[in-house]
């Protein structure tokens, strides 16, 4: 255990939590991005910049990727950090204007026009959708390709991935919404990553509920009940129920 | 596609995931860049996710996607040949060739590409035709190094 200080409170951690976890329990909400607690962390929105004074010196650091230590002294709104904060905002919005949680950002932190222009990219790099599509599902589908200026993320070749199981993880964390993901009429589309996937038809009531790539895949992986496979969550939920019921008859 | 030759560059290796870099090199002189059937082929070979070989792949400016020319010039615009004028030598190459940084010659002979720093900065502006490091490169330098390449 270490013992620093934030924001004034003088607070016990085990060594290396990174700050923004320490933050959260004391109910300091540091705004983030790429950041989510199911993941690695990534540092790479730079939106959870604090100013962390350590042996006398201040620099500003990520909170989400920061580790606690010994004595030092975290301030999450101190004027440098805002200044700092806000060009980022700044810089973003040049980015991606249009993308409303960067507006928002932007509103809170009384960010106007950006001085370096309004593009209308509306992908901020964070990462989340290619860790959660390595870390969590394993499927691999997506990466960061190229460098500098060209990074983007995208499916190896920018053609449709055979490993991708449809499973929307990617879009449903992304968070500017620049992954769209439609069911029609049986497919699952996720025009982003030019990929297509069958629906599974509910055995009960024929309502489509999931890819049939990924519960293929989670079937591989994980032993569970046929019927998990067959029907919809509604209609499982249903017939626990009235097993349920049943039982309070005998 | 000979894949084989792929199969052969991995066995060199010993199937070491950590090679991949150099084993990416070693396509790349084999068949001139990174097809993309090798590098699929490769990564399942290797049991590395293909994205993780897609990103290598396109990270780093040695490796090209597209074929290559049969020779191949690089204008280097780091700092210190940018000052120096590298960009007059790459705009001149690129008249003279027909081609924009990044591209092939339709006859598949010069592919023309840029770096950002060789690390030979004191000898500025560098151009290097087929791994051979020309320095301290004028226009009229340009001139002759293309007739002769024109003749190869
Ligand atoms: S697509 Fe969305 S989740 Fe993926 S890196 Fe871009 S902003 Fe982040
Ligand atoms: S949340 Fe910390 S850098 Fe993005």
């Amino acid at each position: 255990m270490v013992s620093l200080t934030i924001d004034g409170n003088v607070v016990q951690a085990e060594e290396r939590t990174p700050l923004i976890k320490i933050a959260e329990k004391l109910g300091i909400r540091i705004p983030t991005l790429c950041y989510h607690p199911a993941l690695e962390p990534y540092g790479t929105c730079r939106l959870c910049t604090v100013e962390v004074v350590k042996k006398g010196r201040a620099r500003l650091v990520t909170a989400c990727n920061y580790p606690a230590e010994e004595g030092i002294v975290v301030h999450t709104k101190s004027e440098r950090v805002i200044k700092a904060r806000k060009l980022i905002i700044e810089l973003l919005l040049s980015r991606c204007s249009k993308a409303k949680v960067i507006q928002e950002l932007a509103e809170e932190y009384g960010v106007k026009e950006p001085r370096f222009g309004e593009g209308d990219e509306d992908c901020i790099l964070c990462g989340l959708c290619v860790r959660v599509c390595s870390e969590i599902v394993g499927a691999n589908a997506i990466s960061f390709t190229s460098r500098g200026i060209d990074r983007e993320v995208s499916t190896p070749f920018h053609i449709a991935s055979e490993e991708c199981i449809g499973c929307g993880a990617c879009a449903y964390l992304c968070p500017t919404d620049a992954i769209k993901l439609e069911d029609i009429k049986g497919t699952r589309k996720i025009e982003r990553w030019d990929t297509s996937r069958p629906l599974q038809r509910c055995s009960i009531c024929g309502n489509y509920f999931a890819p049939v790539a990924q519960l293929e895949y989670i079937k591989n992986r994980l032993n569970l009940p046929e019927e998990i496979f067959q029907n919809c969550p509604n209609c499982r939920r249903k017939s626990y129920a009235e097993q349920v019921a049943a039982l309070g008859h005998i | 596609m000979n894949l084989v030759l792929v199969d052969d560059i991995i066995a060199r290796y010993r199937w070491e995931k950590a090679a991949i870099i150099a084993i990416l090199q070693d396509i790349q002189r084999e068949f001139n860049y990174l097809p993309q059937e090798a590098l699929t082929y490769a990564a399942s070979r290797l049991a590395i996710p293909l994205t993780q070989v897609y990103s290598l792949a396109t990270f780093y400016r040695a490796f090209s996607l597209k074929p290559r020319g049969k020779h191949l010039i690089t204008v280097c615009l780091g700092t210190a040949c940018h000052v120096r004028g590298a960009v007059r030598i790459l705009e001149k190459l690129e008249r003279e060739l027909g081609i924009k940084a990044g591209e092939t010659t339709d006859d598949m002979r010069v592919s023309l590409e840029t770096v950002n720093c060789l690390g030979a900065c004191a000898l500025g502006p560098i151009v290097v035709i087929d791994g051979q490091y020309h320095g301290q490169m004028t226009s009229v330098k340009t001139d002759s190094i293309l007739k002769k390449l024109r003749k190869l």
